[in-house]
């Protein structure tokens, strides 16, 4: 009875984090700029993993497995929002631009360096060749 | 019909329509990565389809019982990790490149007020005028 119960939650759950992930994979091919693709893939992405895991933590028969997929969600969550930070600042310091619709840009002049000369950061002659509007003044 | 009958037959087609969803969701992902534009979007469709395997491999580990396979999807996580992580630091020191901002390819939406004024950056916008 507990079983049939834990297997039907299961089925449930793998069900809506497949569901997850192509509505991820769907926001990744419509959405207009890199940003906003981030914005589908990091978080929908790592959801739909994430349940595929629990499920198959409900369905294990040891609690070692149960643990070893619990552990597996808990890393999932921990490293999907770092990359996906991480390559959002990392295109947004590049200089890539946001989609002409976006309303807000809160840090127009990020200067990003990682602490050696060897890595270029984004040129100040480049940015305000790339942000300058004549007409605006 | 009985109620452990029509859970194990609920898991199997849901199961099957996991698998179905998930290789939509792994086709729709390799079509991102192809058409590009830029390699940031290149990069960001690698770890999402690093995140589709591991739905997969949890699928097939239900299906065939084998929870063996957790640890395949946890050894595959940190490798997707520290792909996408180095991939980071690869675009942080590469640049922009030159034609980049031709290739981004950000399509134009109805009423835009800052079309034709190049870069989508706002900035500035509350000063200067």
């Amino acid at each position: 009875m507990i079983e049939a119960t834990l297997s039907i939650l299961a089925a449930l759950l793998i069900l809506v984090g497949s569901a997850f992930a192509a509505v991820a994979a769907l926001g990744l091919l419509r959405l207009p700029d890199i940003y906003t693709r981030m914005h589908a893939a990091s978080k929908a992405g790592a959801v739909g993993s994430g349940m595929a895991l629990l499920a198959l933590a409900l369905v294990s028969d040891s609690g070692a497995e149960a643990l070893r997929a619990i552990a597996a969600i808990a890393f999932f969550l921990l490293t999907a929002p770092l990359s996906a930070h991480l390559l959002a600042k990392a295109a947004y310091a590049v200089g890539y631009n946001l989609w002409p619709g976006s309303v807000l840009d809160e840090m127009p002049h990020l200067a990003v360096t990682t602490g050696e000369a060897d890595t270029p950061g984004r040129q100040d002659d480049a940015a305000t060749e790339d942000i300058h509007h004549p007409d605006w003044d | 019909m009985s109620y452990e009958d029509f859970a194990g037959l609920f898991l199997d087609v849901c199961l099957d329509v996991a698998l179905t969803l998930l290789g939509v969701a792994f086709l729709l992902t390799v079509i991102r990565i192809i058409k590009g534009p830029t390699l940031p979007d290149r990069v960001l469709g690698l770890d999402m389809l690093t995140s589709v395997a591991i739905g997969f491999i949890a699928v097939i580990a239900i299906d065939t019982g084998y929870t063996l396979y957790v640890d395949l999807g946890i050894a595959l996580g940190l490798v997707g990790f520290l792909a996408t992580v180095a991939f980071a630091r690869f675009i942080l020191a590469r640049g922009k490149t030159g034609d980049d901002s031709d290739r981004q390819d950000l399509q134009a939406i109805d009423d835009d007020p800052y079309s034709g004024r190049g870069s989508g950056n706002i900035v500035d916008a509350g000063e200067g005028r």
